[in-house]
């Protein structure tokens, strides 16, 4: 038999091994597809229908009108109006709305003498983020009414206006930005499940030690045992990257080809982690555990949720040897920002790296890890 | 032996041989302590939304006082590190090589545009990939921007004249600290994955090991099994919660402005669910393989995505909202972000530990009736 051969048997009986349990199978299949339509709808950072109450008392014209403006945006909901200061407490502790806006019986009248009106805005922090993009919603409402106000009474406006443009996401839609990370999110954890337990369960059933005395070399194991990992990471991986497309209508703006460069590049370090991990374990407990302790945070500080650039120095160090937070830029870039090869060529080599370490570490420990 | 006490002997009996499982093979301890401060210290000070010097390209076309006052309005703010751009073009390609994240563009008829009509542009790009970043970063923006209006106008001897002004105050966290509301999130997570990592595979471990069929001759019963299970784990994985709010508290100087009780009771309760889950888990799949796969499938990225920890809730589509309360650590962020930042706020407590007491209810209850005592099951 040549290698060829032995490298294909091994495939085969390595992606029969994933697939031929039941439930295992269902793991792998169910799980992604609805992960990926609930967090893709779930997933976003942007704000609707946000729970407002109206403390307004200044019966006023402008008063109402500015009042119209906030409960008439999409982003506000109005649950109710009050009229007492003990009222704001209990509906803000309660989690009954978000904010309570306030306006003052003189409010009218400072406006029309042309002295800053002031309108109390009461928000609870306990999600600070959604404070501050709350508080943003608001000010643009502001910026608005007040700019139409001093045209209408004849009023300086600001000497200089900002134009701020956003490129890329032009609406700043959140899902834009999530949706890819999704791609990269769970085609990780697929691969993960997959390769991460591998060795280790082969090892606990004594199969190993079989595969071992075979005329294989390990790294015909090696590849083997990649195999379905990365079969199975391309498979699903296309299948999210279609409905980010079509289901979610995010915008492909790059290339595909590098798309899929980088997604090799990141299935082959994923799988070579995996199998790293896999043949570390004495157990199948101990599989489960590294693979847990490699995806939480490789998830977490990859910057799917929270921006890399927002961590400490020496954690943004840490996150170099993630392969995810390579893709995800690979991902965002193609999507969003119409990259090409060119482009990330810095996020291609890292991950190569990553890959060639971690799949000869993990070839070196097939045959040293004995015990 | 009265019936009472061959109970007790044998429960006793149980919990014995489970911690001596544990004390055994000293990963599930690891879980427990090590776990929980590990990730806790990389993920509280990895996980922020607080954008502090973020690179901003500067262009100016033509320097003189104005645009020198507005380029030193944005150095001064904390949230901004501007870098000096010769033209446009520059500035355009740090831009896209991603050095920047933004870039201010004041053309050459500023300062003329400012003085004479008063209507001078400040062009401002960000990079909108990151949508919430970029809204952020806007804010921060705009607030430089009022700064620096209120200076000029104090220059030219003028009044700025603002018709409203939006006076916000923000409660339970004043200075929009993010850690404060995701270490409380955090812990949530984490011991999300603890408490199911710790059961998940200790009944399929007796079924492949076949040591399950060696307790199905004890007298024990099965309700006595789940109870003989949980304990050793369940103060385990209380320790290691203890260990986690200590950090919160002294660590990163989270406040806790609800009572330690309410903390205690609420945590004490959610391990059981996160217990019970995994007991679930490995109940159902009797291999090990299958329950490592489906307790890292259903466990770690609900907690993350859909408990309320970093995305809000309500913001989610309806159908969305609904599925979002069978994941256990939504009503535990609950709990635990009102707890440490807004105090005992006892409808928000105790309408969500009464949605864990069900749930924990429905694991545990599911987990007993699913476990046979049989071979052929």
């Amino acid at each position: 038999m040549n290698t060829l051969q032995r490298v294909l048997a091994l495939a085969i009986k390595e992606l029969l091994a994933v697939l031929r349990d039941k439930k295992s199978r269902i793991v792998l299949i169910g799980p992604p597809i609805a992960q990926l339509i609930i967090f893709g709808y779930a997933a976003t950072f942007d704000l609707n229908d946000i729970p407002l109450a109206v403390y307004n008392e200044d019966r006023s014209v402008p008063a109402r009108e500015l009042v119209a403006r906030i409960t008439g945006s999409p982003h506000f909901r109005l649950i109710t109006a009050i009229d007492h200061d003990e009222q704001i407490a209990p509906l803000i502790n309660n989690r009954e709305v978000l904010l309570v806006l306030h306006l003052g019986p003189r409010f009218s009248e400072y406006l029309k003498r042309g002295k800053p009106a002031p309108a109390q805005v009461i928000i609870d922090g306990r999600n600070s983020n959604t404070a501050l993009l709350t508080l943003g919603y608001l000010r643009t409402i502001f910026t608005d009414f007040n700019i139409e106000w001093s045209r209408q009474h004849g009023l300086r406006g600001p000497p200089a206006e900002l134009q701020i443009r956003p490129w890329y996401n032009e609406n700043l839609l959140s899902r834009w930005f999530i949706v890819p990370g999704i791609v990269g999110l769970l085609t990780l954890v697929i691969t993960t499940i997959v390769t991460g337990l591998s060795v280790a369960r082969e090892r606990e059933a004594g199969t190993f030690d079989q595969l071992l005395v075979t005329p294989m070399r390990p790294i015909e194991i090696l590849i083997g045992k990649s195999f379905p990992g990365i079969l199975i990471g391309l498979v699903e991986g296309t299948f999210i990257l279609l409905m980010a497309i079509y289901w979610f209508e995010v915008p492909l703006r790059g290339s595909l080809g590098a798309l899929y460069l980088g997604m090799f590049l990141f299935l082959l370090s994923a799988v070579g982690i995996g199998l790293m991990i896999s043949s570390l374990a004495v157990t199948q407990q101990q599989g489960i555990l590294g693979a847990f302790l490699f995806l939480v945070p490789s998830v977490i500080l990859s910057g799917f949720a929270t921006p890399i650039s927002n961590m400490p120095e020496i954690v943004q160090q840490m996150t170099y040897v993630n392969p995810l937070r390579y893709f995800l830029v690979i991902l965002r870039g193609v999507f969003l920002e119409g990259d090409s090869y060119a482009l990330l060529f810095n996020q291609y080599w890292p991950m190569a790296i990553i890959a060639v370490v971690t799949l000869a570490v993990a070839g070196w420990l097939f045959r040293h890890r004995m015990n | 032996m009265t019936p009472m006490a061959a109970k007790r002997m044998r429960l006793r009996g149980m919990v014995r041989k489970e911690s001596l499982q544990i004390l055994r093979d000293p990963s599930s301890i690891a879980i427990a302590f090590v776990m929980p401060v590990v990730l806790l210290l990389l993920f509280g000070y990895g996980v922020s939304l607080d954008a502090r010097n973020v690179p901003l390209a500067m262009v100016v076309e033509q320097a003189d006082a104005n645009t020198a006052s507005l380029i030193g309005a944005f150095r001064h703010s904390e949230y901004f590190d501007p870098r000096p751009f010769e033209n446009i073009q520059a500035a355009q390609k740090a831009f896209d090589l991603r050095e920047v994240f933004g870039i201010v563009w004041l053309r050459n008829d500023f300062s003329r545009r400012l003085l004479s009509q008063g209507d001078a542009p400040i062009g401002v790009i960000v990079n909108g990939v990151d949508a919430n970043q970029a809204r952020i970063t806007e804010g921060y923006i705009q607030g430089v921007w009022q700064t620096w209006l209120g200076d000029f106008a104090r220059s030219q001897g003028v009044e700025l004249q603002v018709p409203v002004v939006l006076e916000p105050r923000i409660w339970f966290n004043a200075a929009v600290r993010s850690r404060n509301f995701l270490v409380p999130g955090l812990i949530a997570v984490i011991m999300t994955l603890i408490g199911a990592m710790l059961t998940s595979m200790v009944v399929a471990r007796e079924w492949e090991r076949g040591t399950m069929e060696a307790l199905m001759v004890t007298p024990i019963r099965i309700g006595e099994m789940v109870v003989g299970k949980l304990v050793p784990y369940f103060l385990l994985g209380m320790g290691g919660m203890l260990l986690s709010v200590a950090m919160a508290l002294w660590q990163f100087d989270v406040p806790l402005r609800g009572s330690f009780w309410a903390l205690t009771a609420a945590s004490a309760l959610f391990m059981l669910v996160a217990l019970g889950m995994g007991l679930l888990i490995s109940v159902v799949a009797k291999n090990q393989f299958v329950a490592g796969q489906v307790s890292i499938v259903i466990t770690f990225l609900p907690a993350f995505i859909l408990s309320g920890f970093i995305f809000q809730i309500s913001s989610m589509p309806y159908a969305i909202q609904v599925i979002t309360h069978i994941v256990p650590a939504r009503y535990y962020v609950a709990i635990l972000q009102s707890l440490f930042l807004a105090g005992d706020i006892w409808p928000i407590v105790l309408s969500n530990s009464a949605a864990l007491l069900v749930m924990m209810l429905i694991f545990l209850g599911l987990a007993r009736r699913k476990f046979h005592k049989r071979l052929d099951a």
